[in-house]
């Protein structure tokens, strides 16, 4: 216990408190560490910051894309597997593939499958399609990133929703079937309301997952954030602030504003949740 | 529960009755079923070919890659591309080993104090705990990017930076795996604990070498998801490491990207090489995993 209380300590709790004293701040990293209190203006430059905003913008879209998407997705494979599919075990297990695979592997082998000769391409010729240059276009630049990142977490959250599903006593359908109800309406009316918290769960997570995107922008662009600032994140500017310009104080209130960002999405999704079930 | 069973036995005839109904009226539709098969035969496709056009690239010549084509099986096979990255490039043995110290190392201190204070938090009495569950449990919502400039500046201050604890003892102890140990313990009989206290032992021996055996199964998957996430973890280094000699994999194979710019032979032998041990780990304990999604996933 005591040994956890030190790490949690030192590397979360001091931390958290450490952020909201820096965020106050100018800080100065020359040789040591130089603070100047400048109260809330690192605050308000966020407003100015048109990188902030760009930032943001991306990774909200991607955010709204993103976990509709897999949520989906998943829910769509597990209810699939589950009905009464020969092999079940053996899908699971190629469905669950990427979702082991570093994120630097499948971003590098996206970006190559993505490259101007690469599979896509191949693959858009043999139908006599025209090809294009994925990467460098802004506009389809974090689509791409979006797209390998469905792909790579559904499987994920299709495990949870299979596990979910099989816990639904068998005996609920069977009296539905009694009652006439057919597939469709039975989908609708029982799996979907039981299947809520779980819902629930998955697009929680899913969205603090997609929030915190990092890596997959950080590998595609090498840490620019490019093509035009198309791939900028909320975290790779936080990164990009701490580790390119140095400035610690005010990369800690982006990082409060993510968080901020973050804890409100989840209690509106609560809302959003804990309001249909009153219906 | 019993009421559930109940009924289920009373129901029993009936319930065979419309399983045979609802095979009846499926068989209408095998069309139905064997779209279903197409559908997850297409997506298994999906998931697959990125990884078998990664394999098929790593034994490829770089003169076939730069050709293009869409063929999967190389013209002509090659082992070049490992042997290049084994043996011509220095570091990345450097970077393999890096890996392995990290994620091994943060995995066994996950495991020791993880399930150490989830059992505390289950059944030991000790003033303020409920306080400490609660701070555990704020934890969970505190997105790492906030800590992560202040985690920067005190391994600094630690003089930490670039070395294997700046790397390891941030990540010893993870507040997820403490709440599931937290949960799993709840649920264990304790008449084996009371039992091991009148034979005379004491509280860490009962922990030792009762709990802690009988746990297993939970060990196992925390230490599969512990190890995964140290091994794939790319901010962590990206921060704290800044001397290629102290890289792990992720970063490394970042590198080689900037450094073989289009020497996608060499980078997919090394993706391989990276997602190799990800991969045995999930062949042998692919039934952990799942456990583990479950006892994570039901706690939302």
């Amino acid at each position: 216990m005591a040994p956890s209380i030190l790490v949690l300590g030192t590397f979360i709790i001091l931390p958290i408190f450490y952020a909201l004293f820096l965020s106050f701040q100018k800080v100065q990293l020359l040789g040591g560490i130089e603070y100047d209190f400048i109260g809330l203006r690192n605050y308000s430059r966020l407003i100015e910051d048109g990188r902030v905003w760009i930032a943001l913008r991306n990774t909200v879209e991607y955010v709204l894309i993103v976990v509709p998407t897999q949520t989906l997705l998943a829910l769509g494979l597990a209810v699939t597997l589950n009905s009464g599919i020969k092999g079940k075990h053996w899908w699971r297990i190629i469905y669950f593939l990427p979702t082991i695979t570093s994120s630097a592997v499948l971003t590098l082998i996206f970006m190559w499958i993505y490259n101007t000769n690469g599979l896509l391409n191949e693959f858009l010729a043999i139908f006599g399609l025209p090809t294009y240059n994925w990467l460098g276009d802004p506009v389809v630049a974090l689509k791409g990133i979006m797209l390998m990142n469905i792909w790579s977490t559904a499987p994920f959250f299709m495990v949870i929703y299979l596990a979910a599903l099989q816990d639904i006593p068998k005996s609920v359908y069977e009296a539905a079937t009694l009652d006439g109800a057919n597939g469709w309406r039975q989908f609708f009316h029982i799996t979907l309301p039981l299947l809520k918290p779980v819902t629930f769960f998955v697009a929680s997570v899913g969205v603090i997952g997609t929030f915190q995107l990092f890596d997959q922008s950080y590998i595609f662009s090498g840490g620019s954030g490019g093509p035009n600032n198309a791939t900028l994140t909320v975290v790779l500017l936080i990164y990009q602030y701490v580790f390119k310009d140095l400035q610690m104080g005010y990369a800690a209130a982006v990082a409060f504003l993510l968080a901020v960002v973050i804890i409100a999405a989840t209690l509106i999704q609560r809302w959003f949740f804990g309001g249909e079930t009153l219906n | 529960m019993t009421q559930l069973q109940d009924s289920s036995t009373c129901t029993l005839d009936t319930s065979n009755m419309v399983g045979r109904e609802t095979e009846r009226q499926r068989s209408h539709f095998p069309w139905l079923k064997g779209l279903l098969y197409v559908g997850l035969g297409i997506y298994a496709l999906v998931t697959i070919i990125p990884f078998l056009w990664a394999l098929s690239a790593s034994f490829k010549p770089l003169s076939e890659i730069a050709a293009g084509g869409a063929g999967f099986w190389p013209k002509q096979f090659t082992l070049d591309n490992y042997r290049q990255i084994f043996l011509q490039e220095p570091l990345f043995l450097r970077w393999f080993f890096n890996s392995i110290v990290i994620a091994v190392s943060v995995t066994l201190c996950n495991l020791l104090f993880n399930s150490m204070t989830g059992y505390a938090l289950a059944r030991l009495r000790f003033r303020g705990r409920r306080f400490w569950f609660f701070l555990i449990l704020a934890v969970l919502a505190i997105p790492v990017q906030v800590t992560l400039i202040p985690t920067f500046l005190i391994l600094k201050a630690f003089g930490w930076l670039n070395s294997y604890q700046g790397m390891i003892a941030p990540s010893m102890v993870n507040a997820t795996f403490i709440f599931m140990m937290r949960q799993f313990f709840l649920n264990f009989p304790k008449e084996l604990e009371e039992a091991a206290a009148l034979d005379g032992l004491n509280q860490f021996e009962i922990f030792w070498h009762i709990v802690l055996p009988l746990a297993k199964p939970a060990l196992a998957a925390q230490a599969i998801f512990v190890f995964m996430s140290s091994w794939n973890n790319f901010l962590m280094p990206v921060v704290v490491l800044f001397d290629p000699e102290m890289f792990t994999l992720p970063l490394g194979l970042n590198t080689f990207k900037g450094q073989y710019i289009s020497y996608w032979n060499y980078i997919m032998a090394a993706s391989i090489v990276f997602t190799l041990p990800a991969l045995g780990i999930y062949a042998f304990f692919n039934r952990y995993f799942i456990e583990n999604v479950r006892l994570t996933g039901s706690k939302g």
